[in-house]
């Protein structure tokens, strides 16, 4: 889209007419081409935070947001209250602080880069002094400018620029090759560190030994019928529910990174007594999961390992892990990623055949079958093993950057189901801003109590929520703030990926994943399922 | 409700028990009093409609054979003793606040509002009064509008990029209230304007009854791609993603409502563009009104009942919020 910047823009403003565009359309094409705009048109320093703030490198924190709100409701000149219900409305609070700020006093035009340097100087500041920085700043920014100020200072942009969206369009405006690109963009780097130049322009950087390969993914299939081809064509394997890892031995060193390109290595020390077993110049990828005295344990207990800052050799031992490998991205120094699959998984069982099982690495099983519908028995068998449902792999796929279909299938295991009574209902967020649309539910327990159990947000359709809200608004026995305690009467089908004990629920229960499947219109309360329903899906889970 | 009972809120909407009168009745009653014309405020089935003249004729021509008699701004009808009265609201052409007075108590029904002079609704006009019953649709401090002029230099810009890339583009706006103001706001260099069916009606409408509208050519088959790119087309809201606009493509939707102030309402609506443009008071307009009003007691409904009403009585006012059958309904 040769968009306004044919005008004469300013500053910031550029980065946020690429922001709004963005926003703005949904086609790939118009997406690729208002990044090339912007790239034509700023210094590096203002490219490189664009690819840092898209690929979730933004500038530190300075500013607590609880500061920030009460300097916004402090500048606007409204009380904290009025400004929590109405950032609860508007559902961003950069967007909040952006439309209840006065207007403009005097504009001023300062680049992307200024203004985060501006940000990072606040580091070192006393409050008062950042206060008076913050109101310089809002002062200086009219209405969607400000949006973006505060955005860089709460670091929360999710605008739709993925890796591979990032990498086309850089590399139609370098020249380079896309998976050059791609790879340059992995891994640890920080628009401070690099310059344009270094990360993006040069052929090597010193940091480029830890880098990780893209993640290749998969799209779900609901069918099996959905495959293309002979069943000769596909490799069938479980699909673990744990955590995706790139595990990297390079030059005598070991990295291991998270799908959100998240350096974990330290969180799993176990896995450093590799670098002796696995030949230097390889990469693995697999799923690193809870495992104990040969069972997977439930995706909770992995969580401890990720959240603790510090991992103590009490929690290796009561939480510890294997890194499960179903494929090899670099084998004797060499990317074999445009290899076919089942070469790379020969070359992967090799590799395999002088690992000792003692270690926490393990293969990934290839599950035999000749025809298409044995998949679906050893679908349905599949969480007897730990698994959530099977992954179908083309043989003849490459290991491309992010989706491709036909290449990568999950096919998961239908979702648990238990019909539940609508207890409290809460205004939402964003888009569903003036609808009551985030709900809670609660079944009976043996004791005729309701106990709350799950909340869930999504599912229904616009209108459903509209009538719900009509029945909500005349069914209210409460309220509290903007939640709403309703007349126990509607029954809705919730579905769910899991279920777990938990200390913090009253019914003593928590679930993964929970959402809104149907309205439940032709149930009463007392056709819905009880405590007791619940508790024994938990046993049967375990 | 009220003091002395001069108007309750029951089921069937605001009701005066003195002149057995109701005031934009949800469901069919002997005698109603409308405010304006949109279909959550005049419902169909009552025995007898009060309404201004300037909106009659749509109100007719929606409602069909109905019995309709109609007050001129600024004149009483008393009925029972009790005083009615229609004052200019701003929100769209005839609408009307609506004023109950008896024994010296006054209640003004606000009905809905704009304290903006759009250049073509009556402009609105406060009214002192006790009681004030206001709506609340924009009722919260991050609703503040901007010139009519600036969003419709920033339309001209919109459609000209859009020509440039040989994009039709749409304006979506109801028919009845947003595309007079769309229609009559658009600077002239915009070209011709092509209107939807439904739209053309509300238009042709007003035209009989005298009201003076720019030139419009609804759409038709006839139209060439090259005639339609040198001007644009408004649409109502219905019509966006349905197969009437399949034939335009390439197009840009362009949504023109005050909810587009709010991004996460711009991507509910699938907007390729945004217009903020309301006939609703903004919330320096509501605050605005209700000051000037000088009433005591205040009611908000429509909208943002409570935080207006919390915000109203932390400044000192006796505010209460009113609920409706159809909060959460309105989406434009």
């Amino acid at each position: 889209m040769p968009i306004l910047w044919k005008q004469i823009l300013k500053g910031m403003r550029y980065f946020e007419t690429l922001f709004l565009c963005l926003e703005e359309t949904t086609k790939t094409n118009e997406k690729v081409s208002a990044l090339i705009d912007y790239l034509s048109s700023v210094p590096d320093e203002d490219k490189m935070w664009m690819i840092g703030i898209f690929s979730g490198r933004r500038p530190k924190r300075t500013v607590s947001t609880k500061n920030l709100r009460r300097w916004a409701a402090e500048k606007a000149d409204i009380p904290l209250w009025l400004f929590e219900d109405s950032y609860h409305i508007v559902g961003d609070l950069s967007e909040t602080i952006a439309l209840l700020l006065p207007p403009t006093a005097i504009e001023v035009q300062k680049s992307l880069n200024e203004w985060i340097q501006l940000i990072l100087s606040l580091d070192k500041m006393e409050e008062d002094e950042q206060r008076e920085m913050v109101f310089y700043a809002w002062d200086s920014l009219n209405t969607s400018s400000r949006f973006i100020f505060n955005k860089l200072i709460t670091g929360g942009f999710r605008v739709g620029v993925s890796q591979k969206l990032m990498a086309k369009a850089l590399a139609e405006f370098t020249h380079i090759d896309p998976s050059d690109i791609a790879l340059k963009l992995m891994g640890e780097w920080s628009p401070l560190t690099y310059s344009f130049q270094s990360l993006i322009e040069n052929e090597e950087n010193e940091g480029s030994h830890s880098r990780p390969y893209p993640f290749h993914l998969a799209y779900s299939i609901n069918e099996v019928t959905d495959l293309k081809g002979e069943p000769a064509d596909w490799v069938a394997e479980y699909k673990w529910d744990g955590i995706r890892g790139q595990a990297i031995f390079r030059h005598g060193q070991y990295f291991l990174w998270s799908r959100g390109e998240e350096l974990i290595t330290d969180k799993f020390p176990e896995f450093e007594h590799l670098i002796s077993v696995i030949p230097p110049g390889t990469v693995l990828d697999g799923e690193i999961l809870p495992f104990k005295d040969g069972l997977i344990l439930p995706f909770q207990h992995i969580q401890t390992r990720v959240t603790r800052k510090k991992i103590t050799p009490a929690i290796l031992k009561v939480n510890p892990v294997v890194f499960r490998v179903y494929d090899l991205l670099e084998w004797e120094g060499k990317d074999i990623r445009s290899k076919p699959f089942i070469e790379r998984r020969t070359l992967l069982d090799q590799l395999f055949t002088s690992i000792d099982s003692s270690l926490p690495l393990q293969l990934s099983p290839v599950l035999p079958f000749d025809e298409f519908d044995e998949l679906k028995i050893l679908r349905e068998a599949s969480s007897e093993n730990g698994s959530e449902g099977l992954m179908l792999k083309n043989k003849h796929s490459t290991y491309s950057a992010g989706r491709k279909k036909g290449e990568w299938w999950k096919w998961k295991i239908d979702p648990f189901t238990v019909d539940a009574i609508l207890i409290y209902a809460q205004s939402g967020h964003g888009r569903r801003a003036n609808l009551y649309t985030d709900f809670t539910f609660a079944v009976y327990s043996p004791e005729g109590d309701l106990l709350p159990f799950t909340k869930a947000y999504s599912g229904l359709t616009d209108k459903e929520f509209i009538e719900i809200n009509k029945w909500i608004k005349k069914n209210t026995l409460e309220r509290f703030g903007p939640v709403r305690k309703v007349t126990a009467e509607l029954v809705f089908e919730i579905a769910f990926e899991g279920i777990q004990e938990s200390k913090r629920h009253k019914s003593g229960i928590a679930l993964r994943f929970p959402r809104m499947v149907r309205w439940r219109k032709d149930k009463v309360v007392a056709e819905a399922n009880t405590l007791e329903d619940l508790q024994l899906l938990l046993k049967k889970s375990r | 409700m009220t003091n002395k009972g001069l108007l309750v809120h029951t089921a069937l909407g605001l009701y005066c028990p003195k002149a057995d009168v109701y005031l934009d009745p949800w469901k069919p009653v002997k005698k109603a009093i409308l405010s304006h014309g949109h279909a959550d405020h005049a419902r169909w089935g009552s025995s007898s409609y009060l309404c201004t003249p300037t909106a009659a004729p749509v109100i007719k021509y929606r409602l069909g054979e109905i019995n309709l008699e109609t007050l001129p701004f600024g004149e009483e009808k008393l009925i029972n003793g009790v005083s009615f009265s229609f004052h200019p609201a701003g929100h769209i052409l005839g609408s009307a606040q609506i004023k109950v007075s008896y024994k010296g108590e006054i209640v003004v029904f606000s009905g809905d509002y704009k304290t903006a002079n759009d250049g073509f609704s009556e402009a609105f006009e406060p009214v002192k009064c006790h009681t004030f019953i206001t709506e609340s649709t924009f009722g919260l401090p991050v609703y503040h509008w901007q010139d009519q002029k600036w969003v419709f230099n920033e339309m001209e810009e919109w459609f000209k990029n859009n020509r440039n890339n040989g994009q039709l583009s749409i304006l979506y706006g109801y028919s009845l209230g947003k595309a007079q103001r769309i229609l009559q706001g658009l600077p002239e260099s915009v070209g011709p304007i092509f209107t939807h069916s439904t739209i053309e009606a509300v238009l042709n409408v007003m035209r009989n009854q005298g009201v003076s509208l720019k030139n419009t050519m609804p759409v038709n088959e006839h139209l060439t791609r090259a005639e339609l790119l040198s001007g644009v087309i408004i649409a109502p809201p219905a019509v966006q993603n349905s197969n009437w606009l399949k034939k335009f493509e390439p197009i840009r939707n362009g949504v023109v409502s005050g909810w587009m102030a709010l991004r996460g309402a711009r991507r509910r609506r699938n907007a390729d563009k945004g217009f903020v443009l309301s006939d609703h008071a903004d919330w320096e307009g509501l605050n605005e009104a209700i000051s000037l009003t000088g009433a005591e007691n205040v009611f908000v409904t429509h909208g943002y009942t409570d935080i207006l009403s919390k915000w109203l009585i932390d400044k000192g006012l006796n505010a209460h919020p009113l609920e409706t059958n159809f909060e959460g309904d309105e989406v434009l």
